[in-house]
């Protein structure tokens, strides 16, 4: 059932709310065994919430998500629940307050599930990082679900839930949402309040929805989207109602740009047809194709791997065992149990991470490393601001390749290559929509990335919404 | 001794005088139970982002002002990184790069300048505890009741010349701070602290010497005699022809003397770097003259104003501005006077009869029962002669017990002026005759004698009555008999 369905469902009183989760949790228990793509169910409360959403409907009916079930990645917190980031240095924590997000959507009355499984803070693009275990990919469970939010777009894709939110530092949402073939979109930068999301990069993370249409991510965004004054990086913008007149979209002129970088070696032949194949059908329709040039592209993985590592190495400092968390208390001194808790608590990629942001910003390296990768930041900045004076959207493939097999990739640069197309986005702060494309011959899902400016996430729907029709028409016409 | 030069350079913390902390909204009361005001931001929870107090921003504008500093009109936090548990994220939020004012300077009241080097903002850590009263725990506990505290820190120029120099520019940039609000700057409560770089050179000599930072000092007689130590421990050391370490050193107030704490090799990489939590603070020029306009009237100001407009002498001046109590107190009760006599009597009562009271019984000006307005009657009875100094003196201290307006105190006790002068002109001739002989030298030409009469009018009156008509009337009465 789409949300749009379920809160009919639930308002016209044709089904029961606790009805709703009742199915949800039954398909967890059912399937998610093999998938593995909660860390957290809260059964109970769950149920609590629905019956108590039956017994109060009268009051309730103008919630834009009365009744619906959502996912939450475990690394934004929910008062009173168990927040892990998935590390082990967080096991057994305990969110002393709601994000802001969690806020949001309580208030609209939708009903949190449970936590998902995710990279070890969000370091990876498989999930396999997890202290929990991996998450395996739903459309082929030897396959990797994405990463780092592998979990949340895993639980939609699966069917456990409509929706779910997840974090996209560099392509974490976005990149999992083409592996699972759901929608997921990435705000732009400050559109989303930051305010209880466990920071892995503060200058790069933003929240966002994960649905199985456009219209449901839309007014996902709806809800969770504006401005909060717990997060001053938060953008005081007013947040347009996304789902209203969404089918309102002229495709007549619009004009789309295809970055020659996004389309060169490496890039998996099978989705590079698939994705032109729809830009030739939006050409049919009466858009503009063209070329353009996105020239500090190459440059972008790099200025990530510094930048990142950097704000993330200072963000993790705080998990010491002292105050929270895991902690290994068998050293001599302070020093030692210091170190001992950070062994043990964080795995590998993480202390890698930690490691090579430590030295970005030592003194004799900053001005090497952390400052010349901002210096080239702002170039990458630039050059999407120079392509949108001449487009109105860009279109790219989410991820060079489909998923690969779990324990495919070992080695840490492959692995961080695969961020490729979804990193320069993130370094600009646009919003980028996974909208997904199809399959390829084995099945498995191709991704499409739509790009916009700043704040262009209406507009970016609208596209969405209009490229999910004719693409519903043509399986239609073409069976 | 002589032919060394010794060159300070001071670092002052001072706690901002804000409500809440400087990135959450919990309290800054300093008597709270620990860890009663905490909460996830400042005890670094995952996922909190700090949030900046405004209040704080604006101080430390008017901080960097008044230290007449550079103000960057593009401000930036910056993240400083090193592990230690009372800072709770493991990173202090400060300024690196563009702190909120630079470059500025303190003009003592010597007319010498102590050149400001800059004047940022952080919060503060928590506080570790050791102890529980004397017994040493075999653990540490952590209250984090400090922690987010918004804390300025003001680093001078390497411009100071001797310990005393220390102790007059520590004192006077106190006075400003406190006059202009942005800090109680109470060394006690730990709202005031300063560490402190000294080196010598022989005198002439241009290259500065070896740095020793000295720290630990917790009052401004333990700065004096901290610096005065190190600076004569340097000097011998040289002498010997000895070289001076690059460390810090902290001062051991019952030893008297500064002893080595971490040698400067050791010196933490901070690894500062913007705070990404955090957008850049703009200043424009409506802004800023916004803030400044607020800024009260500043020490050296209000001293000039007592001199030249209320005709105080110097040194009540001095005492008033060193004491803002007081001076407040005494601004309080000339509120809408302009006579002058009205403003020294005012300052009299306060500084000879006022603070002796209040020293003497460890009060402070807001534990007093008495307010400015019943000193202000006071004044007002005394100038215009309807009380004499004697009953002033009587009923000053019922006032300071009951905090009750002087006229309503005189009529309870029964002691108003009398005003029947009828009952004067009897009394008086009753003081005549018996006082004959000094009656008789009077008539011989000794005028001055008069004073005497008077004197024992007033004694028979207890103080009732007013002795210049006392003094009218008796001269009335002997010049008009034989
Ligand atoms: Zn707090």
């Amino acid at each position: 059932m789409s949300i749009k369905e379920i809160v009919e469902g639930i308002k016209n009183k044709k089904i029961k709310a606790k009805e709703v989760v009742e199915e949800c949790l039954k398909e967890i228990r059912e399937r998610d065994k093999g998938v593995n793509s909660f860390i957290t169910v809260f059964e109970e409360d769950a149920i609590k919430e629905g019956e108590l959403i039956d017994r109060n409907l009268e009051d309730l009916k103008d919630k834009k998500l009365l009744g619906v079930p959502i996912s939450i990645k475990d690394n934004i917190l929910v008062k009173g629940k168990r927040t892990t980031a998935g590390s082990k240095i967080l096991e057994n924590y305990i969110a002393t307050y709601d994000a802001t997000v969690v806020k949001r959507l309580k208030e609209e009355g939708a009903i949190i599930i449970g936590k998902t499984n995710m990279d070890e803070f969000a370091f990876g693009s498989s999930t396999e990082t997890s202290y929990f275990g991996p998450t395996r990919n739903p459309v082929d469970i030897e396959r990797v679900p994405g990463g780092s939010s592998g979990g949340s777009a895993a639980s939609v894709s699966a069917g456990f839930v409509p929706c779910s939110l997840g974090s996209d530092t560099g392509g974490s949402i976005r990149q999992p949402a083409s592996f699972c073939g759901v929608f997921g979109l990435k705000p732009t930068y400050g559109r989303v309040s930051r305010y209880g999301l466990i920071a892995f990069a503060s200058s790069l993370d933003q929240i966002g929805p994960f649905a199985k249409n456009t219209f449901d991510l839309a007014l996902i965004m709806e809800v969770i989207a504006g401005y909060d004054e717990y997060d001053s990086t938060s953008l005081n913008e007013e947040v347009p109602e996304y789902s209203k007149d969404i089918e309102n979209f002229d495709i007549k002129g619009v004009k789309i740009g295809l970055p020659d970088e996004y389309f060169e070696l490496g890039v998996d032949s099978e989705i590079k047809d698939r994705i032109l194949g729809i830009c030739k059908k939006l050409e049919e329709e009466g858009s503009i194709i063209e070329r353009i040039k996105l020239p500090h592209t190459k440059y972008a993985v790099s200025v990530y791997y510094i930048v990142a590592p950097s704000e993330a190495s200072s963000n993790l400092a705080r998990y010491d065992g002292v105050k929270y968390g895991y902690s290994n208390r068998n050293g001599k001194d302070l020093i030692e149990d210091y170190f001992l808790t950070r062994r043990d608590g964080f795995g590998e990629e993480a202390k890698r991470r930690i490691i090579i942001g430590t030295f970005a910003l030592s003194s004799g390296y900053y001005d090497a490393y952390y400052l010349k990768a901002q210096k080239v930041r702002t170039l990458i900045k630039r050059d999407f601001e120079e392509a949108f004076k001449k487009v109105d959207f860009i279109i790219t493939p989410t991820s060079p390749q489909v998923p690969f097999k779990i324990g495919e990739i070992l080695d840490p640069i492959s692995m961080y290559m695969q961020d490729v197309f979804t990193i320069p986005a993130s370094l600009a702060g646009i919003p980028g929509l996974n909208f997904p494309a199809g399959r390829n011959k084995d099945g498995l899902p191709i991704g499409l990335q739509i790009l916009g400016k700043k704040l262009s996430e209406r507009e970016i729907f609208c596209f969405s919404f209009f490229l999910e029709k004719i693409l519903e028409k043509e399986v239609m016409d073409h069976g | 001794m002589m032919d060394w030069e010794v060159v300070i350079g001071l670092e002052v913390h001072v706690q901002l005088k804000t409500k809440s902390k400087m990135f959450c909204s919990c309290s800054t009361d300093f008597d709270s139970l620990p860890n009663e005001n905490i909460c996830p931001i400042c005890t670094g929870q995952p996922g909190v982002l700090p949030k900046i107090n405004r209040r704080a921003i604006e101080l430390a504008l008017i901080a960097s002002k008044i230290l007449n500093c550079k103000i960057n009109r593009i401000s930036r936090f910056a993240r400083k990184n090193y592990f230690y548990p009372d800072l709770p994220k493991n990173y202090q939020i400060s300024q690196y790069e563009e702190p909120i004012g630079y470059d500025g300077y303190l003009e003592l009241p010597s007319g010498k300048r102590i050149g400001i080097m800059r004047v940022h903002q952080e919060e503060d850590t928590g506080k570790l505890l050791h102890y529980i009263g004397s017994r040493k725990l075999d653990y540490s506990l952590i209250d984090f009741n400090r922690s987010g505290i918004p804390l300025l820190e003001i680093v001078s120029k390497p411009d100071i010349r001797s310990p005393e120099e220390a102790v007059e520019y520590l004192t006077f940039l106190r006075l400003n701070l406190i006059y202009a609000g942005i800090s109680d700057c109470d060394m006690e409560k730990g709202s005031l602290r300063c560490d402190a770089n000294l080196s010598v050179r022989r005198k002439g000599e241009k290259e500065l010497g070896v740095k020793v930072e000295v720290k630990n000092m917790n009052s401004f007689k333990s700065v004096k005699d901290a610096l005065s130590y190190e600076a004569r421990r340097q000097i011998k050391l040289l002498e010997k022809g000895e070289k001076i370490i690059q460390e810090t050193r902290l001062w051991d107030e019952r030893g008297g003397v500064t002893k080595s704490m971490r040698r400067k090799e050791y010196a933490h990489d901070y690894r500062y770097f913007p705070d990404p939590d955090l957008v850049e603070l703009e200043f424009d020029e409506e802004f800023l003259n916004e803030v400044f306009s607020k800024i009260p009237e500043l020490p050296l100001e209000r001293r000039r104003r007592y001199i030249d407009e209320l005709s105080l002498s110097e040194y009540e001046a001095d005492v008033f501005i060193s004491n803002k109590e007081a001076s407040d107190f005494f601004e309080e009760v000339i509120k809408g006077e302009n006579d002058k006599s009205f403003f020294k009597e005012a300052s009299s009562w306060i500084l000879n009869d006022l603070l002796g009271i209040l020293n003497e019984r460890k009060l402070s000006f807001n534990e007093l029962k008495l307010k400015p307005e019943h000193l202000k009657e006071l004044v007002k009875l005394k100038i215009s002669g309807k009380i004499t100094s004697k009953i002033g003196k009587e009923i000053f201290p019922v006032m300071l017990e009951k905090g009750e307006f002087p006229s309503k105190l005189l009529k309870e006790l029964d002691m108003e002026q009398i005003q029947d002068e009828d009952e004067i002109r009897r009394i008086c001739s009753c003081v005549l005759k018996e006082n004959q002989k000094v009656v008789e030298d009077y008539k011989k030409g000794k005028k001055q004698a008069i004073g005497r009469l008077v004197g024992e009018v007033m004694k028979k009156t207890r103080g009732r009555a007013n002795p210049r008509a006392v003094n009218e009337i008796l001269r009335n009465l002997l010049e008009s008999s034989p």
